[in-house]
């Protein structure tokens, strides 16, 4: 019974008071809240603690077990223990493991920035590849959204402006009234790409978040409310 | 198979090695291209433009070397425009593995606009907590932050015993790839009114029109293109602007593709219905 209702009570009475703080960021509110968020502060740095726990006993698991893949779990942890011992020595060697000549700085440099970088660059090639086989126009808003995609990515880049002075000029060939430079300068491509993102991409994007947002708020009643418990289980 | 169908089916590293050169052909020659100012590029040169010299401008670097290449060029691009305005600079972050892109940053810019550490600029490192720092902050930096990343308490740098909380702020810079700078404009602007503007990743962009059309931030730089038009505006080209035209074929090339494959798709099925 204590079990249940006192972390229920808990949860209650912190809610009400940073709701209250919220609105009334005067003492004693305040000050409460603000005690509340240091807290929060060092609950969240002991789940870096127990995320570096969970990671190195499931890795060292495997390798033990000589599972299939236990040679990368082994270089993950054989990294895990340079960055570590190369951090804490920057750390005492020069007080922060950010220095510029620290050695830290050295695996940061050219092993960590390489190495994010490319993950994310690599993405790029799957994107494509997907592209080219799965955007088909095989029905009215397929094709629409792929005509907004195209203008998007056209209106993104040096390449939509070249375009549209090579329309500009094909106008002009054909209508010499129409005046060149005015027509380059309205940048076709990108006022279209800048209207599709501010009008009906805001507004869509509007939509899921005042959605997104009415789902927080309802979640958060619930657990304040001790209507939902799977947190406790 | 048909000549459509083969153009379908075409092997995916064909693909790949098209990408590659499309990307890599630009960077080798260099091209020099000019880019769009859009409004939202726009309204992040003019809130920095409009504030006056000594403001401090504090920028929270929330992306790590995984966004390197898309927002590092907003950094440096948005440091020598505060430099060059005579606008004290307070760094600090929600990603440990994101600061040392401000300290490299720092270390480029910094010089080339004779500035100097503690009198002109400050690091303040990372802290966790997320929007409970942010929150926290509103109402006291030494809350969180009595030290710089080095150690050395910030109240022995000169401009920083002015400053305590938002009100001290003219300007807050959220550069992020990931959700933080949704949480800066709902915990920082939203309950502290202080001014905002953005620079992120391409991908995340679109999620931030919203705040710009309702007036909650002042503008966006976004992706590649928002650092090259930003670098643009303050006349100093750097490698958002090298990297444009890589960008550039890159779009071209994805755009062909998505024509010929459709084309493709559009007589295969004509094909089969006769």
């Amino acid at each position: 019974m204590l079990k249940r209702n006192i972390p229920l009570a808990i949860v209650f009475l912190t809610a009400v008071l940073l709701i209250i703080a919220f609105f009334i960021p005067h003492r004693p509110f305040g000050d409460l809240e603000s005690r509340f968020l240091n807290w929060y502060t060092i609950v969240l740095g002991f789940t870096m603690l127990l995320g570096l726990d969970s990671l190195t006993r499931h890795h060292l698991v495997r390798i033990f077990r000589r599972t299939e893949g236990w040679f990368y779990s082994l270089l993950l942890i054989l990294a895990l223990v340079a960055t570590v011992t190369l951090g804490l020595y920057s750390w005492f060697r020069f007080r922060s493991p950010f220095a510029l000549q620290a050695p830290f700085m050295w695996l940061y440099t050219y092993m960590i920035i390489p190495l994010q970088s490319t993950m994310f660059a690599s993405l790029a090639f799957f994107i494509v590849s997907a592209a080219y086989r799965a955007f088909r126009v095989r029905n009215f808003s397929a094709t629409l959204l792929l005509i907004a995609a195209c203008l998007v990515m056209i209106g993104n880049v040096p390449l939509g402006s070249d375009i549209w002075q090579g329309v500009g000029r094909l106008v002009h060939a054909v209508v010499p009234s129409v005046d060149f430079g005015a027509f380059s300068r309205l940048e076709g491509f990108a006022a279209v790409k800048d209207w599709l993102m501010s009008i009906p991409q805001a507004a869509a994007n509007r939509g899921i978040a005042i959605g997104l947002s009415l789902g927080g708020i309802a979640m958060s009643l619930r657990i304040i409310l001790g209507i939902e418990r799977t947190y406790m289980s | 198979m048909n000549f459509w169908n083969r153009i379908a089916n075409v092997d995916r590293r064909v693909l790949y090695l098209l990408l590659a050169l499309s990307v890599a052909l630009p960077l080798i020659t260099k091209p020099r291209t000019t880019v769009p100012v859009s409004e939202a590029v726009k309204g992040v040169y003019d809130a920095v433009e409009a504030l006056p010299a000594g403001s401090v401008v504090m920028i929270s670097i929330d992306y790590d070397p995984s966004s390197a290449p898309e927002v590092q060029p907003m950094l440096i691009a948005l440091l020598r425009h505060s430099f060059r305005r005579n606008l004290r600079v307070v760094v600090m972050g929600h990603l440990a593995l994101g600061l040392p892109l401000a300290d490299i940053a720092l270390n480029q810019v910094a010089p080339e606009m004779d500035k100097e550490y503690g009198r002109d600029y400050v690091n303040l490192g990372y802290r966790p907590g997320s929007t409970a720092l942010m929150v926290g902050i509103g109402r006291e930096f030494r809350d969180y932050f009595q030290t710089d990343y080095r150690g050395v308490p910030i109240d022995s740098f000169e401009f920083m015993r002015r400053v305590h909380n938002y009100r001290d702020v003219g300007l807050l810079v959220s550069l992020a790839h990931g959700t933080v700078a949704d949480y800066w404009i709902q915990y920082a602007g939203g309950r502290f009114n202080v001014p905002i503007i953005v620079g992120c990743t391409g991908v995340s962009a679109p999620s931030m029109y919203p705040y710009l059309r309702a007036g909650q931030i002042k503008g966006i730089l976004g992706g590649l293109l928002g650092a090259a038009a930003y670098e643009q505006l303050i006349e100093h080209r750097g490698s958002a602007s090298l990297g444009m035209p890589a960008q550039s074929w890159g779009h071209g090339l994805i755009i062909a593709l998505l024509i010929i494959g459709n084309v493709g798709f559009l007589l295969s099925r004509r094909k089969g219905k006769k």
